[in-house]
């Protein structure tokens, strides 16, 4: 019941926000926080309540389920597990953040922004909960709506041909996962006589090899461009940098984790055979997109855009890992999801307040800016070498065992993909480089340094991010029994 | 003929009586006002008199008509559209000079002969029917005395709507050759009993199928549409669009079932084609258009051509009974959408001009807010985003095709949705652009086309979450058919 109360809760917070804008658009921006705060209050108690007996056991920590549309057996289905409930914390943390981080940036329509953005993780939400596939499309498409309206509204200069490729990358490749969810549930009817989209009804299904393939193709795609994986990825720079700051902390730390959590959810235990025939190509362009993204990433001269190709370097990791399909390597992919999500998030926010300062993305006209404002140098350069890898910090912990994970499959592939360490070695420094050392420009001195709201966040992440990399028992404990539980449904 | 004859007709004896009492009224009093309620109390009349017949279904009533619960769904949708269209015109026409009485007088005729349509497995009902509604059309469409481009528009219609009411008459005629008989189940009768005549049958349907592609403007048989969507006034383009379609499309099925008319592989290849044809080049030549009733025109070529897949599907024996329900459910989701987006148009025009070009949508969410908001509803419909009734229209569609393994036509279904957000979502984008100082002075929002809109928006919306009250109604609709 509380996944449904979680989604109701964005819901109706977005409206209130909308609404109440009329009156005092300020007050739209507490609305929002308070709905999340209340909705991460609610998620808090039922992780407290679920506490496993035995470190093993698999545990439901809420479901929901409701007939909808009986004519096609489909349900409304909520269920949350230790994957669910992790993918759903992130949520509501970055959401906080996005809130917060956007607190003074729009002005523009504020209540409509807000609605937006409830609206757009209360579709994520239900992407992470729903167990039957045909509601799961539903949110997985509700979510774009609010996300183009983000873009498309409150964007940068170009935005109208960002918000765009965006939409439709995302929708043409769901129009192929929608083909193949339709497909499998018909190809389960044919083989048992029941129409259901309940998840865990089609797992399992008996599927000839060839359709099987092609089914895995539909949902692989779709997670694909998601992800964002080469040769999928080229919307990610485009919508990244055209988006307001609350709309790429969204985009980086929650929409792309939706790809990841889509291929180790759906791919792997609908198809197992399909998807293990298909590992050797998927861990190839996880390798290819994380040194691509790599090398793309160091060629940049826009702030956004530098950090927009890291995360697909850092997504090939996670593409890696999920398709090596080892238990380490899976939750190091589920660990680095996080710690990604943290990561970013911050390098987003980092690239939204300097815009808001200097006007401009472009590195070229920053340089020495630690000068003018310590506090920022500071914090960037935390969030940089927590985004290269430093040991100590959660993005090692999710690459390490990645790497762990994927050497006992394939060696090659796992050693050019260790390649990337090195390169995010380059590309964030040099990123350091240019922004906060090197000369003082001049022109900059009146810079403003960070105030208490964003110093507080920042160092919140900042806190987030040791703790992973120092302690990540508990996240792993959650999503272990979880993970192996998918890894043993297509078992024979 | 009985009591019970009557009851199965009352729908239909409602309308006709209340034409002719509509044109008595007329005789005496002018009033623009009066005559529009009369009209839409006419055929909200003969709506609610589809409940009472109910009890009488199925039920033929002399060869020519066959009353039954498939047509009752029909009749109901027509109706439905006709009394939007109704309401819209009110908007549309105030202000303007003239009495638009007679307006009115033709759009119920028109509604009379579509709902004739559907209720018969005849070709000379039918055929009785068809030219009743293009006949009432011509006018309408031309309706407005300003400016040639209505004119235009009717003579364009006319002329080859005219050519195409011919190919049709020429195709029953070989039929007819063929068979000795109208009716439509004849024609499978024929081909098992005279295998010598199989030619007269192939070509005659292909004919009769020609003219019918034309009246739901398939390509290559499209070209009028833009055209006359452009000129008619912003009401009567929406009443094209769902009206005469939905009625055609009623017809098609009758046919397809009853007379198994699909049972021969060149028919079932060229109407692939055209399906394919309608939904890529639809697609494509609305991506080029600034107009949005051009737009919507070709949106709708493509939206048939979607619809296409249903009607080709009756062709998998073992899933008629799906084909069927996704076409139902497909058209009525159809209606809804289209209905709101003319009726949008009409809103936003002047007494001058039709809302036509993009420009006239430009900040749209800033100044009417709701306007705005249930266009965008309507919008991501027709593009087939979720918890609108246009996704499960589509998820039909593409169940049907998957059951029936027809890949190629869902391919281009695909590639024909892909291309169509695009201009779906430049429409939404215009919408979003930042206020401008040069504000159209706008007329003030009427209310009875305002309440309309919102609730087609809420249609669209409601039956996207909970799909299942339509889906029953559908099968109530599919297991009464008689015939």
């Amino acid at each position: 019941m509380i996944t449904a109360w979680l989604i109701l809760i964005l819901l109706v917070g977005g409206l209130l926000a909308a609404l109440i804008a009329r009156w005092q658009p300020g007050a739209s921006r507490w609305v929002s926080l308070l709905s999340l705060l209340l909705a991460g209050y609610g998620l808090l108690e039922v992780w407290l309540a679920g506490q496993p007996a035995t470190p093993s056991e698999q545990i439901i920590y809420a479901s929901l389920s409701a007939e909808w549309i009986p004519r096609f057996g489909i349900q409304v289905l909520l269920v949350m597990d230790g994957l669910s409930l992790l993918m759903v914390a992130l949520t509501l943390f970055l959401g906080v953040v996005a809130v917060l981080s956007s607190w003074t940036e729009i002005e523009h329509r504020a209540g409509f922004f807000q609605l937006n953005l409830l609206w757009i993780l209360a579709g994520v939400v239900g992407v992470f909960t729903a167990m039957d596939l045909f509601l799961f499309f539903l949110f997985w498409e509700v979510m774009l709506v609010p996300m183009y309206f983000l873009i498309a509204i409150w964007g940068h200069e170009d935005r109208a041909y960002a918000a765009m490729k965006f939409f439709l990358f995302t929708q043409i490749s769901s129009l192929l996962m929608l083909f193949a969810i339709i497909g499998l549930a018909f190809a389960h009817y044919a083989s048992t006589g029941t129409l259901t989209f309940n998840y865990f009804d089609l797992l399992g299904t008996q599927l000839t090899p060839e359709l099987a393939t092609y089914l895995m193709l539909g949902f692989f795609i779709a997670f694909m461009v998601k992800l964002p994986g080469v040769p999928f990825h080229t919307w990610l720079p485009d919508a990244h940098t055209q988006a307001p700051t609350a709309g790429s902390v969204i985009l980086a730390g929650i929409l792309l984790k939706t790809g990841a959590y889509g291929l180790i959810r759906f791919v792997l235990p609908l198809f197992p055979d399909a998807a293990l025939r298909f590992r050797w190509p998927a861990m190839l362009l996880g390798a290819v997109s994380i040194v691509y993204g790599g090398y793309m990433a160091f060629a940049q001269t826009d702030f956004k855009r530098l950090v927009a190709y890291s995360s697909v370097s850092h997504m090939g990791f996670v593409l890696l890992g999920v398709f090596a399909w080892t238990q380490v390597a899976v939750q190091g992919a589920v660990m680095q999801m996080i710690a990604h999500g943290f990561s970013t998030a911050a390098l987003f926010m980092m690239a939204g307040a300097l815009q808001q300062r200097l006007h401009t993305r472009e590195m070229a006209r920053m340089g020495g800016l630690w000068m003018h404002a310590p506090r920022m140098g500071a914090i960037a350069l935390f969030f940089i070498v927590a985004s290269l890898g430093m040991p100590g910090l959660g993005n090692f912990v999710g690459e390490f065992m990645v790497l762990l994970g994927a050497f006992e499959v394939d060696v090659p592939l796992t050693v050019a993909a260790a390649l990337g360490l090195v390169v995010a070695a380059v590309y964030g420094l040099s990123l350091m480089q240019r922004t906060f050392q090197g000369p003082p420009n001049p022109e900059l001195a009146g810079m403003r340094d960070f105030g208490a709201r964003e110093t507080g966040i920042m160092l919140l992440m900042a806190a987030g991010l040791i703790w992973l990399g120092v302690y990540p028992q508990p996240v792993l404990e959650v999503s272990g029994p979880v993970v192996e539980m998918l890894r043993g449904a297509g078992a024979p | 003929m009985n009591s019970a004859d009557f009851l199965a007709m009352l729908p239909h004896l409602v309308l006709g009586v209340a034409i002719v009492l509509l044109m008595l009224v007329i005789a005496f009093i002018r009033n623009h006002a009066l005559t529009a309620t009369l009209t839409a109390l006419s055929m909200l009349a003969s709506l609610l008199a589809i409940g009472p017949s109910l009890e009488a279904l199925p039920r033929q009533v002399t060869p020519l008509y066959i009353f039954d619960a498939f047509g009752a769904y029909f009749t109901g949708l027509i109706l439905i559209a006709g009394i939007c269209t109704v309401v819209f015109s009110y908007r549309y026409l105030q202000g303007r000079r003239g009495d638009p009485d007679e307006y009115y007088l033709l759009l119920a005729i028109a509604t009379f002969g579509a709902i004739t349509m559907v209720e018969t497995t005849h070709f000379a009902a039918f055929l009785l029917g068809l030219e009743i509604l293009s006949i009432s059309l011509y006018v309408l469409i031309a309706y407005p005395e300003e400016g040639h481009v209505p004119l235009e528009a009717g003579v364009k219609y006319l002329v080859l709507s005219g050519v195409a009411s011919t190919t049709i008459l020429f195709g029953l005629a070989l039929l007819y050759n063929a068979t000795g008989s109208m009716a439509f189940q004849a024609a499978e009768r024929a081909l098992t009993d005279q295998p010598n005549y199989e030619v007269y049958v192939v070509a005659g349907n292909m004919l009769v199928f020609g003219g019918l592609a034309f009246k739901l403007s398939l390509v290559p048989f499209h070209m009028w549409t833009p055209d006359v969507y452009q000129g008619a006034p912003a009401p009567i383009s929406g009443f094209i669009a769902t009206v005469s379609k939905g009625a055609v499309v009623a017809l098609v099925y009758r046919y397809l079932i009853g007379g198994d008319g699909l049972d021969n592989d060149a028919l079932v290849t060229a109407l692939s084609a055209i399906a394919i044809a309608s939904m890529v080049i639809g697609n494509l030549l609305a991506l080029m258009q600034r107009d949005f009733k051009r737009i919507l025109a070709y949106s709708s070529i493509a939206h048939l051509g979607y619809l296409m897949i249903a009607l080709l599907a009756i062709n998998a024996l073992a899933t008629l009974d799906f084909a069927v329900e996704a076409g139902l459910i497909y058209l009525a989701a159809y209606f809804a959408m289209t209905l709101a987006a003319f009726g949008i148009v009409t809103l936003l025009s002047s007494s001058e001009q039709d809302a036509g070009d993009l420009e006239y949508y430009e900040g749209l969410f800033w100044r009417q807010p709701w306007v705005a908001g249930v266009l965008t509803i309507t919008l991501l419909s027709l593009a087939g985003i979720p918890m609108t009734v246009g996704f499960i229209a589509k998820f039909y569609l593409f169940g049907a095709g998957i059951e029936g393994s027809m890949y190629t036509l869902l391919w281009a279904l695909i590639v024909g949705s892909a291309i169509g957000i695009f201009y779906y979502l430049r429409v939404i984008f215009i919408m979003t652009h930042r206020p401008e100082s040069t504000l159209r002075n706008e007329r003030p929002v009427a209310r009875g086309a305002f309440a309309v809109i919102c609730l087609l928006g809420l249609t669209v919306l409601a039956f996207g979450v909970y799909p299942t009250p339509l889906i029953v109604l559908v099968g109530m609709a599919i297991s009464g058919m008689g015939g």
